[in-house]
């Protein structure tokens, strides 16, 4: 062929037709609008609230929710879910804990007491442990991702417990003496005014977006998160990139763990209760899709501080718990209800969405551009 | 409302934009009472757009819609079904969960007081099946069907609903040459009892054995309409591409070299059945520059030979061995690095990941080469995309624009075009044409040429007999796992269908 019809090559580029849609920058930008919203709303209604202690002090609590976030997003991303992060998070802090009360062998009669660092690094271990195993189970044992960190999740707990009949280790300070001291500077202290664990959060989110982006892993698992078949069929090591993906989750959960420990200066055994929920929401907030192969850090980040920020503002203002989780319910179906609103809209207009090629074909990942279903389940 | 008229639908001025997109430019197009109005155009020159229109899956962006007079707007499929418009949707819309009956019933289920008529919506099913003489059980599970039978059930399902107007967007691009007879017959059982039909196709010659009115679309626009007496192929490719077309020859002037791919004594076991082999020790060699064609009805084992040498499936015996090694234990993703690509047959399933973007996924199985250090490197990965979306001619708003707002054939050659990209020694192509218009298809066939002049080795697998003649040196034709029989490129038609099984039964 070699006469060109007019037009041949396609017209201008897309984004030129929606390059200024405020509405459609609102949308599109829910999450950060919803963090300025929010951050309005308690700034006017308590003096305290935007203030940069007080900025600080909840972005360090924000941290160990979006470390969790992260490693969840990936997981996301790949398709699957992990419910066992919570658990994770709690046993690290639990792994810690006991190092720190030092290693007695009763055989030998001697009793070790281990460095920091070498604790940071037996904890992450764990963490990276557990995902191993759930990553193993999902990928090798084909067990669907729901089931294995469902049951990872009372096991690890269920461990956790075991560790100390329920008890909680309430003294990771350690002593000069012994060698161990300066747990709590993960938690406490401050490079510059900022928290240490808000510096984790930022090298971690750093590190994942340029992995997702820059990399040839992240591609496969945007690839193998969108369609597993065709992504196998073009070479992409598609079980070996979902047990990493199990495995970064654990050593996140597991690097939140010790920064919770270290903030409160204790480990229980519960810690991280039900953490694993707020991160799926922090995840989904920030605009990922739950079938996979869709969403960013940012807007993870950006999901974790909207419930972060609003949860601590409740508490700053002075309403009662029971209406916080009411409050936080709302916020996520409210972010989830926008994430519809934008797909259809999409569709609609169907400039940058890649419209409907009609009803896609279920169960293959839709043939076509999003679904509002996706983010919806 | 006049019976008389001969027009049942017309469409005037309609315009269809997609941001920046104009995929119809004021498009006036009638369909004929009891009549086959035959759509032509290239991948991408709106015939989708403009049937979806027609069928309430999509909203013109300006125009009308006049049905039998009166003018109509439709605000779904529900609606323009209930004035009797059907569609059969060029990518499949099926629900692979469920079964045969379930899918073709979907949302329109037969009830009874207490639920469901399963009993009645199974007996009309077997009657449709009996309809398209073809032999498949109500209660299949959709996913356990091949390509070509989940096609079937698509064309059952819009036959279920007893339309008026029933519009086939490439109802045959999975189907064999004795399932398009079948299913020719249909459609004139169905113009005789006075429905009206649009039908797309990119297989011209067998398109104009149904058509009565032709109309060729190009770029939005009607650029001709005829009677399809006063008309040939010449005719339509004409106004398709604007010249004339030739798929070419099988390209010469260079000896082969060495054999690059050599399966020995290769078997696949039915998953169904394991006892039975889908593949039964069959052997092929093909040589550096070769390019065969492996010729075979749907089911005769061809797809299942490909995924095999791909390592997409296990092999029961033999050994397949590349350039003297043996890759039979190999994983797909060692065996494209070894220079071996397979392009899957269907390729909403195996071939695209909807979620990204054109680039990434014309880039996907070549991502290694980009990686420089630990990072990819950008300008490369671009570099790569726009040549290969300049050489395969794929009609895209951009590299960043997403997979599904191409046009299926688009979508094809993204596919090809992802293989080709990882600069393969040998490449095998299950059925690749599904859905390419002629000039893509040329375009694709003398890259393959070219590729293969300079030692490519092609595994080109079809039903179409004419596709073998112009591309391959060789042609092999496979019935019930096993080649029966091997011809030059100086083959008939007529004997090549013949070995398939084909004219037995046609
Ligand atoms: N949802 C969409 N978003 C953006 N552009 C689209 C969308 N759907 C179709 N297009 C564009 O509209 C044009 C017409 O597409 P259409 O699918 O109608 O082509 P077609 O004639 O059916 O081609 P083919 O023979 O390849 O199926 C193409 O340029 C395509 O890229
Ligand atoms: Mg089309």
């Amino acid at each position: 062929m070699t006469t060109s019809a007019p037009g041949r090559n396609g017209s201008r580029p897309a984004m030129f037709a929606n390059g200024f849609n405020l509405g459609r920058l609102l949308l599109q930008g829910r999450a950060f609008f919803a963090l300025i919203a929010i951050i309005v709303v308690f700034s006017i209604l308590s003096p305290n609230y935007f203030t940069i202690a007080n900025l600080l002090t909840m972005s360090s609590h924000v941290a160990v929710y979006a470390i969790l976030s992260i490693g969840m997003l990936l997981v996301i991303l790949n398709g699957g879910i992990d419910l066992s992060v919570g658990s994770t998070l709690g046993i690290s802090g639990m792994v810690a804990g006991f190092l720190m009360q030092g290693v007695h062998l009763k055989l030998l009669g001697i009793s070790l007491y281990p460095a920091v660092w070498v604790v940071v690094i037996v904890s992450c271990a764990v963490g990276a442990l557990i995902g191993l195993v759930n990553g193993v189970l999902v990928a090798r044992f084909k067990v669907a991702p729901f089931v294995a960190t469902l049951g990872m999740l009372y096991v690890v707990r269920g461990l956790a417990l075991l560790m100390t009949n329920g008890l909680t280790y309430n003294d990771l300070g350690g002593k000069p003496e012994l060698g161990n001291t300066g747990f709590d500077w993960l938690g406490f202290n401050r490079i510059l005014d900022i928290p240490v664990g808000v510096l984790v959060m930022v090298v971690v989110a750093i590190v994942v977006s340029v992995v997702l982006n820059r990399t040839a892993f992240g591609r496969w698992l945007y690839a193998s998160g969108g369609n597993e078949r065709a992504a196998e069929l073009s070479g992409v090591p598609v079980r070996r990139v979902k047990i990493w993906v199990y495995v970064v989750s654990g050593l996140c959960a597991a690097i939140a763990g010790l920064i919770l420990s270290s903030e409160l200066t204790s480990a229980g055994p519960t810690a991280g209760n039900s953490y694993e929920l707020t991160a799926i929401a922090a995840v989904v907030i920030g605009g990922a899709a739950l079938t996979g192969g869709r969403g960013t850090v940012r807007g993870t980040l950006l999901g974790a501080f909207v419930i972060g920020f609003l949860s601590d503002g409740l508490v700053i203002i002075g309403v009662s718990a029971y209406w916080q989780t009411v409050f936080t319910g709302a916020v996520i179906v409210l972010a989830v209800l926008l994430n519809a609103v934008q797909y259809r809209g999409r569709r609609k207009a169907a400039a940058t969405g890649g419209g409907p090629q009609t009803p896609s074909r279920e169960g293959t990942p839709a043939a076509a551009g999003p679904v509002p279903e996706k983010t919806a389940a | 409302m006049s019976s008389t008229d001969s027009v049942v639908l017309r469409a005037r001025d309609i315009v269809k934009t997609y941001g920046a997109t104009r995929a119809l430019k004021g498009v006036n197009f009638d369909i004929h009472r009891g009549k086959v109005t035959t759509l032509f155009g290239e991948n991408g020159a709106g015939k989708s757009t403009l049937m979806k229109i027609l069928s309430g899956v999509e909203r013109p962006t300006s125009g009308t819609i006049e049905l039998d007079g009166e003018i109509v707007e439709f605000a779904s499929t529900q609606d323009a079904a209930a004035r009797g418009i059907a569609i059969i949707h060029q990518e499949l819309s099926l629900a692979p969960n469920l079964n045969v009956r379930d899918n073709i019933f979907m949302g329109r289920e037969l009830r009874t007081r207490t639920g469901i008529d399963f009993a009645e919506e199974e007996r009309r099913v077997r009657a449709l099946m009996q309809g398209l003489e073809e032999d498949i059980d109500p209660l299949t599970p959709v996913a356990d069907l091949r390509l070509g039978q989940q096609q079937i059930v698509e064309i059952a399902r819009a036959l279920s609903i007893n339309s008026r107007i029933l519009i086939m967007d490439e109802p045959t691009s999975a189907l064999s040459a004795t399932e398009v007879e079948v299913l020719f017959r249909v459609i004139s059982d169905l113009t005789s009892a006075g429905v009206s039909i649009v039908y797309i196709s990119h297989h011209l010659e067998e398109a104009l054995q149904v058509t009565d009115f032709a109309v060729v679309l190009r770029d939005g626009s009607i650029t001709a309409t005829a009677n399809a007496a006063d008309i040939d192929l010449e005719w339509i490719v004409r106004n398709m591409v604007g010249s004339d077309y030739d798929l070419g020859e099988p390209p010469t002037g260079y000896a082969f070299g060495d054999v690059a791919l050599s399966i020995e004594h290769v078997s696949v076991a039915d998953p169904e059945n394991p006892e039975r082999f889908v593949v039964d020790d069959l052997s092929l060699q093909v040589r550096k520059g070769e390019v065969v064609c492996i010729y075979g009805l749907m089911g005769a084992g061809r797809t299942e030979l490909l995924e095999a040498v791909a390592g997409r499936v296990p092999i029961a015996g033999g050994r397949i061995v590349k350039d003297g090694v043996d890759i039979s234990g190999l994983s797909i993703a060692e065996r494209i690095d070894a220079g071996l690509g397979l392009v899957p047959e269907d390729r909403q399933r195996d071939g695209l990941v909807q979620t990204m973007s054109v680039g990434s996924n014309l880039s996907l199985a070549s991502i290694g080469a980009f990686v420089r250090g630990l990072f990819l490197s950008g300008g490369r990965e671009r570099e790569l995309v726009s040549t290969m979306v300049r050489s395969l001619q794929v009609k895209t708003a951009s590299g960043e624009a997403p997979i599904g707002s191409l046009s299926g054939g688009n979508q094809q050659k993204v596919v090809i075009g992802k293989i080709l990209a990882t600069d393969p020694d040998v490449i095998l192509l299950d059925e690749p044409s599904r859905g390419i218009d002629v000039g893509a298809k040329g375009e694709v066939f003398r890259l393959l040429a070219q590729r293969a002049a300079q030692g490519l080795a092609v595994v080109y697998s079809t039903s179409e007999v004419g596709e073998c003649l112009s591309i391959a040196h060789r042609i092999v034709v496979m019935r019930r796992g096993r080649i029966v029989v091997e011809f030059g490129s100086d083959a008939t038609k007529e004997a090549i269908m013949a070995a398939s099984g084909e004219a037995v039964v046609a």
